[in-house]
């Protein structure tokens, strides 16, 4: 076999789409064709759905994709955060299983890592997972788990092992959400939505052959899933291979699968703040003239254009061979100041009509969102007092509190009432 | 630079970074700030015959280096760190270009290459008693007398207004309001009729003067009653260099706060392992780190001349009038009861940040002037 030039790929990929692609065939049935033949994820190895290309020829294929208007694997989400840790952690058997109905979107997945018993302290994951007639039989809650009455398997943080220090004694494992002992219940956030799930595990099941990577091992795992989650970026900007309405099943089932992974995440935008809205509702209501108001609506676009160009410049660095710099890792911070701000802004320019919600209020509720959104911000995906710690610890090399909790087993660490008395 | 300085830059800022750490430091600022000029002759010429940084952003045809205000910027910022105490922005950054922009090619041919070698300094007196940094509040006339003119009047608030050779004035025409006929002029620093008295200031590293005008002789710098527009360009390029400068001061107030705070232990810790401590110091790096990326903005757009260079001037201004007063009270507060003695060099930034705060306009004024010029803003997206 020759080394596949540009040419080459292009070439073989168009053959094969003229042959294989067909926008009336289901969209697990014209993905089973892409996973059989490596077209899927030219960049994974050929004995792994893959074709072995080297990344900018894999982008060939892309572009050949998209030329032909042909929908993709499914890649994206929760989906991703699964394909991920296995490519990384999972045995060949693991890939094997659940990698193919992954890439079709047969299986859809959730994540269950948070507890309300341990947020931000992540390893003190309190879910159980007792090994009984060799059969993993797992007791707990988890929460702020997107999509999780739509997933048919979940990435479970679960601990195997109490009598070692907290991040030891945690296993990863892969647990069908389809079964009696998963309960599913949405959770209801202050600003009416429900984008998330409570998930009670009562003597639910996980066959052996579930564990990913070694027992004891799973923080490790977990980690590979949380970097993936930090670099996905917004996943309410999912958009589809074709969103002009192309005809046919493929696309027709395509923009269902995206509809049903988006819907979770409508108030996005709101609850960054909405600067961009500023200016024109301080026109529409005339406050463009009063100068208390212009004064904080300067001070927000000063944070709001600093921000951005914060980012720029580590990027910038970045790509320049300086590294990512002390201003890669003050956005996520940065994002909770500016959100605040622009809901103050936000306040001060609707008046009284910042009382209103639903339809009569101002841009037909929208602000009323923002106003209830924002406080997410600075929780979801590490609060602001995480983002500070990682930000004095990693960046400025500040010392590290002194532990009280990863110096003994995790039994005799002091948890929250309603674990303790598990 | 748009968001990345290139190599050269990088290797120009390493080169102040180290001179001005030999030549300036804190026991050679305390020196100098003791004294009535606030600068000395031998560390001037050095920073001149040395790195000729007068001339950094004047065309090679005046003498200069013929690099553009993103240089002018990095200079600033490395003078703002070690709080050189030069003429340095009164004579290279207002009065330079001031000529630079308003006067003409015989003029600029006749005064820049002396201030561009150092041999000369000029300071710029703009504003008056009233304290006030809109150029129609000035109230200073330029009667012409025969062929001559003869300014009247009172400015203050003038950097370096004791000591400069050479003062570039602003006037107007008797008669005359708000922007229209203001006129640029030269004046001889040793010129009869003027009254030159320095201000008991705050901030002793930068020195102010209090220049009383009585018929005092001028030369007319560029077209007459024109001097309105380049005048404005002219403080546009000086906040956004201002800019510059604090936040180089406030980049040397956060390394020192978080260097004492990994050094002073109390309760048996170094106090930056306490939790109160390291938040501090992160939000300490969002406001520098925001405050420069605002600065480093304004130096292009000034050096590009960018239609928007105002209102980037203004919110760079601005943003660092925060981030430095802000920067500078964490760092006393982070030294303790230390942070308030004379003995330890905090106070000298912190009387830095309070006069740069307040010199050419403050927050307040800014973010207002960078609201009217707004409308005409690129978004960038």
């Amino acid at each position: 076999m020759t080394t596949p030039t540009e040419a080459t790929v292009r070439a073989e990929i168009r053959d094969w789409l003229a042959a294989n692609w067909d926008p009336n065939l289901s969209l697990v049935e014209w993905r089973g064709r892409l996973v059989n033949s490596g077209w899927g994820a030219p960049g994974w190895p050929s004995d792994l759905y893959g074709r072995g290309l080297e990344p900018a020829l894999a982008a060939v294929v892309d572009e050949e994709m998209r030329r032909a208007g042909a929908v993709g694997v499914a890649r994206s989400g929760a989906r991703n955060l699964a394909i991920q840790t296995l490519l990384a952690h999972g045995s060949d058997a693991q890939k094997r299983a659940f990698l193919p109905p992954t890439l079709t979107g047969q299986y859809s997945w959730c994540q269950l890592f948070s507890e309300p018993g341990s947020g931000s302290d992540l390893a003190g994951a309190a879910t159980r997972a007792d090994l009984k007639n060799g059969r993993w039989i797992v007791n707990g809650q988890k929460v702020w788990t997107t999509s999780a009455h739509h997933a048919d398997w979940g990435l479970l943080l679960a601990r195997t092992d109490w009598d070692v220090p907290k991040h030891a004694g945690l296993s990863f494992f892969l647990i069908d959400m389809r079964q009696p002992g998963v309960e599913v219940r949405p959770l209801r956030q202050m600003n009416g939505y429900a984008s998330f799930n409570e998930v009670f595990l009562t003597d639910a099941d996980v066959a052996p052959e579930h564990l990913i990577g070694e027992l004891g091992a799973g923080w490790a795992v977990a980690n590979t899933t949380l970097m993936h989650e930090r670099s996905h970026g917004d996943p309410s900007a999912a958009k589809a291979t074709d969103s002009g309405g192309r005809k046919g099943r493929a696309y027709d089932e395509e923009r269902e699968e995206i509809a049903i992974a988006t819907e979770p995440y409508g108030w996005y935008p709101q609850r960054a703040g909405r600067v961009d809205l500023v200016l024109e509702r301080a026109r529409e209501t005339g406050k463009i003239n009063d100068p208390v108001v212009r004064q904080e609506i300067a001070k927000l676009l000063i944070l709001e254009r600093s921000a951005k160009w914060t980012a720029l410049r580590a990027r910038a660095g970045l790509a320049a061979g300086e590294g990512l710099g002390p201003a890669g890792s003050l956005g996520k911070l940065v994002g909770s100041h500016v959100a605040r701000a622009a809901a103050r802004v936000h306040t001060l320019i609707s008046g009284a009509d910042a009382m209103l919600a639903g339809a009569e209020a101002p841009r037909d509720g929208i602000i009323a969102e923002v106003l209830l959104s924002v406080p997410a911000v600075s929780i979801a995906g590490g609060t602001d007092e995480i983002q500070r710690n990682i930000i004095a610890e990693r960046i400025l090399r500040m010392p590290k509190d002194p532990g009280i909790d990863t110096n003994r087993p995790f039994r005799d660490v002091p948890k929250n009432p309603a674990q303790a008395t598990r | 630079m748009q968001y990345a300085f290139t190599t050269e830059q990088r290797e120009f800022r390493a080169v102040l970074r180290r001179f001005f750490g030999q030549t300036s430091p804190p026991s050679a600022v305390r020196r100098l700030m003791e004294t009535e000029a606030g600068w000395d002759a031998a560390h001037w010429r050095d920073l001149n015959t040395q790195l000729g940084l007068c001339g950094v952003h004047v065309p090679e045809a005046y003498g200069g280096m013929g690099f553009g205000l993103v240089e002018l910027g990095i200079v600033l910022e490395e003078m703002g760190r070690a709080l050189v105490c030069a003429p340095f922005f009164s004579s290279a950054v207002l009065a330079t270009n001031a000529i630079l922009n308003g006067a003409d090619e015989a003029q600029k041919q006749a005064l820049l290459p002396e201030l561009v070698a150092g041999d000369k300094v000029a300071a710029l007196a703009f504003t008056e008693p009233d304290g006030q940094w809109d150029l129609s509040r000035v109230a200073t006339t330029a009667q012409q007398v025969g062929g001559a003119y003869r300014l009247t009047g009172v400015k203050s608030f003038v950097v370096d207004g004791h000591t400069a050779d050479l003062l570039i004035v602003l006037a107007r025409s008797p008669g005359s309001v708000g922007q229209s006929g203001l006129s640029l002029f030269a004046v001889r620093g040793d010129a009869g009729g003027l009254t030159r008295t320095p201000l008991q200031t705050l901030d002793p590293t930068r020195k102010l003067a209090r220049i009383e005008f009585a018929g005092v002789e001028a030369e007319l710098l560029g077209a007459p009653e024109q001097a309105a527009g380049p005048f404005a360009k002219t403080l546009a390029q000086a906040a956004a260099m201002l800019a510059n400068e604090m936040v180089g001061g406030a980049e040397r107030l956060r390394e020192s706060a978080l260097d004492y705070a990994n050094l002073r232990v109390q309760f048996g810790r170094p106090v930056s392992s306490f939790q109160a401590m390291k938040h501090k110091q992160a939000e300490m790096l969002v406001d520098v780190e925001l405050a420069k990326s605002a600065a480093y903005q304004a130096a292009q757009a000034a050096a590009d001349d960018q239609a928007d260079l105002p209102a980037l001037a203004s919110l760079a201004k601005a943003s660092a009038s925060e981030a430095y007063l802000q920067t500078a009270i964490h760092t006393i507060q982070i030294h303790g009861g230390v942070g308030f003695t004379w003995e330890n060099d905090t106070h000298l930034w912190f009387k830095r940040a309070k006069s740069s705060e307040v010199l050419l306009g403050d927050s307040t004024w800014h973010r207002e002037q960078m609201m009217r010029t707004w409308a005409d803003y690129r978004s960038e997206g």
